[in-house]
């Protein structure tokens, strides 16, 4: 196919033959990543940037391998190191961005639909790292491929998505992933975190663990903030671990071949325990190792895309 | 020199006109509403006419109606006049046919004394536009913690009081405001917004919110305070208005109040009968206020309370921001919507659509405010001041807000067709605003 897209926003925008064609993509440019000489020079002379204005250690990383091996540059500007300090406006300091000409903006930020409004504003591609609690395609895709490398397919396996749904982007963009894909999304988590109209968005809820657990080819595994307990979502760590933890115990009702997987950073002993987390069920380090090859495939597609 | 309106159908609910007449205009009163005066008059009022030079506006084909009256717009000034002068948002006002604003509280100082009452009232005389009713405020700084002096408020002539942007979250303040606004005869005009449940959210709470990410405000938020303000209305007998209704459930307890006799009155604006929070699918700060847009069936829920009586008065909650305040992440993004110069177009659409008839508007846009604020004459009555405005029911327009009086463009109606205008608008006997498609000769 020819990929025309300028933008990776949320996975709503992407069609299956475009997921396919990524996960494909990503997939073939895996193996460079295992080579002694990881570099080659697909990117050379494109210019990316890698504005993070909220914390990340994954993402970000990974962004910054994906891009040096296909030997793009980068330069990577955070909200405490960009003028937004003295007051620029994020669309300021986008357009100013913009002026420099970089061929790529990745960009990370706590508003949901900053990389939306980004997008109308300048001629860059905008790929989005994770916005507010809106989505995080990249995320999703990697996760979809991780799956897809498992499992050896998408249609008809039932993922479950333990936790704080309301306030993940993760959660969101999985959901409109995998129900793309031809999956079954399952969610499951106190009700305080369980948001309003999210059936409609293509998933089931249910107010029963062992239930999104037991039936699950995938369980992801959402963290929990602590920072939450002020707004009355839960009481307690020591609760949310006994009731909603992943542990041996309530591992052991579910089916002999689930994948674990974990979007990180994890609260080892609160939503999972440190034996399930390092398990022979997770995936957890295959998700961000397929991480970089996604992004690569992301960066390519986007810089490399048939322009209409 | 006499000033005759001429040709035009004068609807007018307060005196139960509604046909073809004759105004006749001296000295920035009204003279006499009358039978069309024909060329040839057999009516005295046409014969001694003929003698004497008069000014004509032709109104054929135009509705002619009471001045229309905004009870809930926030004009800028004191304190932040980029984004609107007391003198932009009267010119805005008239464009909109307004011939009447009441000005919220919250400028920069808070109008909660006589000082800034009296400011407004000369930049408003100033003006030399339409009329300014300010209204103070509930609070001390709108601060929620002492009431501020209502007794030289209502002497320097604030017709209201409200805490209008913020509610008044402590429950024994809203009891005390309302007894001791009792005695001056002024209104408390309550936002109602439980800050606990309405949180940080950013838009309404539901599948929209959900998909975007963004925090969702309830629309208990809003119900419980309107439960709670109608119990302390009952308590105390005294008059309070419900600013900018936005939820089915108010609409209810509103209604079940007033058939318990509670002396409660309420208002909507027409973002509210026009838009649902789809507006803000994609990330649309022009549609970011609050209460904030809700779903289809709160807004069905308010054209039904408009059309059965629950809900008295459209409001335009006129609420200027620059681009300074908008063009910015959703979450940071100034909540209000430019309503001064679309409030009776939007208006229209409810009468084009059948959900209220003509003269229902008119009194949801004039009488009825009029009323609430005991603001004196209502209607168009011999004697009365001349304070009138002509619309074109015809004239079709797309929203262009570079076509705004108001100095800020903050709009989600940009780019809508619209029916219905106001091309003349008259406070007074003098003309503050006319199309020029309205002739005079």
């Amino acid at each position: 196919m020819n990929f025309t897209r300028k933008d990776i926003l949320d996975m709503e925008s992407l069609s299956v033959e475009e997921i396919e064609f990524i996960l494909n993509t990503a997939e073939s440019l895996k193996e460079i990543s295992t080579r002694s000489i990881k570099k080659v020079p697909t990117l050379r002379g494109k210019t990316i940037v890698l504005f993070f204005y909220e914390p990340s250690t994954r993402t970000r990383t990974s962004f910054e391998v994906a891009a040096k091996r296909l030997s793009a540059d980068t330069v990577s500007l955070s909200g405490s190191t960009s003028s937004m300090v003295k007051g620029e406006t994020l669309f300021d300091t986008a357009k100013n961005l913009e002026a420099m000409n970089p061929d790529v903006i990745v960009i990370r930020h706590n508003a949901s639909g900053v990389p939306h409004m980004l997008a109308k504003l300048v001629q860059s591609s905008i790929i989005n790292a994770g916005d507010g609690m809106h989505a995080h395609p990249t995320q999703a895709l990697l996760d979809l491929m991780t799956v897809k490398e498992k499992k050896g397919r998408l249609d008809g396996l039932r993922i479950s998505i333990i936790g704080d749904i309301a306030h993940s982007r993760v959660a969101r963009s999985n959901i409109v992933g995998f129900t793309k894909m031809g999956s079954e999304v399952i969610l499951t988590g106190p009700p305080t975190m369980i948001p309003k109209g999210i059936e409609r968005m293509g998933a089931k809820v249910t107010f029963d663990p062992d239930e999104a657990i037991s039936n699950a080819d995938v369980i992801m595994v959402l963290r929990i903030q602590k920072e939450r307990q002020e707004t009355f979502l839960f009481p307690s760590e020591r609760e949310y671990a006994r009731l909603y933890g992943l542990d041996r115990d309530s591992l052991s009702r579910a089916k002999d071949d689930v994948l674990i997987m974990h979007p990180g950073p994890l609260n080892r002993g609160v939503e999972i325990s440190p034996e399930v987390a390092d398990g022979p069920h997770s995936v957890i380090l295959e998700q961000v190792a397929n991480g970089v090859a996604l992004r690569m495939a992301l960066l390519y597609l986007v810089c490399n895309r048939v322009k209409e | 020199m006499p000033l005759l309106i001429k040709g035009g159908r004068i609807i007018d609910p307060e005196t139960g006109i509604d046909g073809l007449k004759d105004i006749l205009i001296e000295d920035g009163r009204i003279v006499d509403i009358c039978d069309p005066v024909q060329k040839r008059g057999k009516s005295g009022q046409g014969n001694d006419l003929k003698e004497r030079e008069v000014k004509v506006i032709d109104a054929s084909g135009k509705w002619v109606v009471p001045g229309l009256i905004d009870m809930h717009t926030h004009l800028r000034e004191p304190g932040h006049e980029y984004k609107e002068t007391i003198r932009s948002g009267c010119l805005a006002a008239a464009h909109g046919g307004f011939t009447a604003i009441c000005c919220m509280p919250n400028t920069y100082p808070v109008n909660d004394n006589r000082s800034v009452t009296d400011f407004i009232l000369k930049k408003a005389k100033e003006a030399g536009s339409v009329r300014v009713y300010p209204i103070g405020a509930v609070s001390c700084g709108l601060s929620g913690e002492a009431l501020a002096e209502y007794g030289e408020l209502k002497e320097a002539g604030v017709v209201a009081v409200s805490d209008d942007g913020r509610p008044v979250m402590n429950s024994r303040l809203m009891r005390r405001a309302l007894e001791y606004a009792k005695r001056f005869g002024i209104p408390v005009i309550s936002h109602c917004e439980d800050l606990y449940l309405s949180a940080k959210g950013v838009m309404n709470e539901g599948f929209v919110a959900t998909r975007l990410g963004l925090r969702g405000i309830p629309n208990a938020a809003e119900t419980v305070m309107v439960a709670r303000d109608i119990a302390i209305c009952e308590l105390t007998d005294a008059p309070l208005h419900i600013a900018h209704v936005s939820t089915a459930e108010s609409v209810d307890l509103i209604r079940m109040a007033k058939a318990r006799g509670v002396r409660v009155t309420a208002e909507t604006a027409p973002h509210y009968f026009s838009l649902t929070d789809e507006a803000l699918l994609d990330y649309s700060t022009m549609a970011k206020v609050n209460p904030p847009l809700r779903a289809a069936k709160d807004r069905e829920a308010i054209i039904e309370g408009l059309a059965d009586g629950t809900i008295d008065v459209i409001a335009t909650d006129h609420a200027p921001h620059s681009s300074i305040e908008k063009d910015l992440e959703f979450d940071a993004a100034a909540n209000g919507i430019v309503g001064l110069e679309t409030s009776l177009p939007l208006g229209l659409k409810l009468v084009e659509s059948g959900a209220l008839d003509i003269s229902d508007l008119v009194s949801k846009m004039s009488i009825n405010p009029a009323r609430i604020l005991s603001l004196g004459h209502v209607g168009l009555k011999p004697d009365a001041p001349a304070d009138l405005t002509i619309i074109d029911p015809e004239k079709r327009f797309t929203v262009d807000p570079n076509t705004f009086r108001s100095k800020s463009r903050n709009t989600p109606f940009q780019g809508w067709n619209l029916k219905g205008k106001a091309v003349l608008t008259m406070v007074e006997g003098n003309i503050v605003f006319k199309d020029e498609s309205c002739r005079i000769y």
